[in-house]
């Protein structure tokens, strides 16, 4: 090929690149930074979206949190339920993965019924516990009763509606379990072997080579975990509404009541900011920290 | 069969998975069991475990209670536009990058990515700003439209899958005078269909799920889809639970019967997220 027939490519190539390519560079002006955007300057006003709106600067970020009790109950919460929830739902879907992956017969079928909970919209999920756990009427308190036990107040007291909620998230971890058992399933038998010819027992590859072989599939599983327990919304939203008296009052809950109930679309838009910000910090800190806590192949240890 | 990565009783196994299974399948068990009961035998003490005599009256009297047929067809809509949108632009969107080279490649393909860190209900309030500016509030629109726009998933999945078909294939075509558009159209798909087929099972999963979004947007009950329209069977006061929790079997049966039929594609999709590291 001659020179003018490549240039002639080239610039065939860099055309329709940007064809292809155009609905997602639209896209992203579209519906990320165009909203985003809209969304700060929102987030510097004071508007309930009838009368005129009125720039208080960053007066909504700062009477958030010097003065909001409700956004001080609302960080409380999530990351309560947060902190709780993701190590609670990492270590139950590892320990289900292992037992999927021990050489068991059906192991598809038992794959299929793990999974199975994710697949269930989160709406009908909250119904379905919302009716378990019914304090009178539902299954749950039935088999407490049932085994001499007193009835749990679950989701209409406030110690125990977050608990609550995080015995509810560990229903739908079937993801984590295909995740880690897909890791697991990745890991060399040789080198297992190679620790019980060494006089190793099943602590010892658990420890040293099945935990650094699969740390970056916990890395992943624990930050997708994350962004999405600090965004819990739907479960409280049809269970709770938040209450009783705030207790599983959410951020993302607040930033909807602030938005479509109270008429404060700027604080709302303020608080939005703050969780993504606090979301982000968040997923930093534990990447930086993940330098010292996950191996990947070819790293010398 | 003596090498195991970890040595536990087989007993021991088997327990813990009987226990897994007990749990994965209870709940659903129990609200099958509360639709085919009539009111009075759900609120009876002790609890009536198995009902005496199923009854499937309750499927029929949640079409009654709400307009549940509304709802599927409003949900079907939106599915289906979603599904065609996400499979028509991100076919597009990944081939260009796993395929051609152009300036400013690099920086889309990271900008793209960059959004999968973006959570959506950071981004729930911003978009309902924005249509609410062009009047699209109260409409199926915001639920459609951005599908038709690329997802860092997808492009991500699909970048991978199209990077294993060797090139020689779409360079022939390319040689003979095709143009990009015939060379997806004839060569990348047809030999991408388990990938393109994932897409638009997990997009299909996305949108028949999605709840906060048809909140946000949807004002009149006759636009609601499924799973907005479940929350219209809650109230203070009183709750129909056998016909609720029929309307929620039935919100769930396609997408189990889905799964059934592709569970395959799920596992892949699932694999491509999670191991990129």
């Amino acid at each position: 090929m001659n020179t003018k027939a490549v240039g002639l490519r080239k610039r065939k190539e860099t055309v329709w690149g940007w064809i292809l390519i155009a609905p997602l560079a639209a896209g992203l002006t579209l519906w990320v930074i165009f909203p985003m955007g809209l969304s700060f300057v929102t987030s510097l006003l004071k508007w309930d979206m009838i009368s005129q709106p009125e720039f208080v600067g960053l007066g909504n970020y700062i009477s958030l949190i010097t003065e909001s009790d409700l956004f001080r109950t609302c960080v409380k919460v999530t990351l309560y339920y947060t902190v709780v929830s993701v190590p609670i739902q990492l270590i139950l879907a590892l320990a289900a993965a292992m037992l999927l992956n021990a050489n068991v017969r059906w192991l598809g079928v038992f794959r299929t019924i793990f999974y199975l909970p994710s697949l269930i919209p989160l709406v009908v999920t909250s119904i379905m516990w919302l009716w378990l756990y019914n304090t009178q009427y539902g299954l749950i308190n039935a088999m407490l009763v049932g085994m001499g036990l007193d009835r749990v107040q679950w989701i209409s007291s406030t110690a125990m509606v977050v608990p609550s909620l995080v015995i509810m998230s560990t229903w739908s971890i079937g993801n984590l379990v295909v995740i880690f058992l897909a890791g697991l399933q990745g890991i060399p038998k040789t080198l297992i072997e190679a620790v019980s010819i060494d006089g190793g027992n099943a602590w010892h590859s658990f420890r040293h080579v099945v935990l650094p072989l699969l740390s970056p599939v916990i890395l992943y599983n624990l930050i997708v975990g994350m962004i999405k327990a600090l965004q819990l919304f739907t479960e409280p939203y049809i269970m709770t509404a938040g209450g009783p008296a705030n207790a599983s009052l959410s951020i993302v809950l607040n930033i909807y009541n602030h938005a479509f109930r109270y008429g404060k679309m700027g604080a709302a838009n303020a608080m939005a900011w703050m969780l993504f910000i606090m979301t982000m910090v968040l997923s930093l800190i534990v990447f930086r920290s993940s330098a010292r806590w996950t191996f990947y192949e070819g790293d010398k240890r | 069969m003596n090498s195991r990565p970890i040595r536990l009783s087989r007993v021991l196994i088997y327990a813990g998975l009987g226990f897994g299974t007990l749990f994965c399948v209870v709940p659903l068990l129990w609200q099958i069991r509360s639709s085919l009961m009539p009111i009075e035998d759900i609120f009876k003490l002790p609890l009536i475990l198995v009902p005496r005599q199923p009854e499937f009256r309750n499927y029929l009297e949640a079409f009654t209670l709400v307009p549940l047929a509304r709802y599927y067809v409003n949900t079907v809509v939106v599915v289906g536009s979603c599904v065609v949108g996400a499979v028509l632009s991100n076919i597009s969107i990944a081939y260009a990058f796993a395929r051609l080279e152009f300036p400013g490649k690099r920086i889309m393909f990271a900008a793209s990515m960059a959004t999968l860190m973006l959570p959506v209900s950071v981004q729930l309030i911003p978009l309902f700003l924005e249509w609410n500016l062009i009047g699209g509030v109260n409409t199926l629109y915001p639920l459609i439209v951005p599908a038709f726009f690329g997802n860092a998933f997808f492009i991500f999945l699909l970048v991978q899958f199209f990077r294993t078909i060797p090139r020689d294939y779409d360079e022939a075509a390319l040689m003979d005078g095709a143009g990009y558009p015939q060379t997806i159209a004839r060569v990348i798909v047809p030999m991408s269909t388990p990938a393109i087929a994932t897409v638009a099972i997990f997009q299909f999963m996305f949108s028949w799920n999605d709840f906060m979004g048809p909140l946000i947007f949807l004002q009149d009950r006759d636009l609601y889809t499924l799973s907005v329209g479940l929350r219209s069977f809650l109230s203070t006061f009183y709750t129909p639970w056998p016909e609720l929790m029929a309307a929620s079997t039935m919100t769930v049966l396609p997408l189990i019967v889905l799964f059934f039929l592709a569970q395959r594609h799920f596992i892949r999709g699932l694999a491509t997220g999670g191991l990129k590291g």
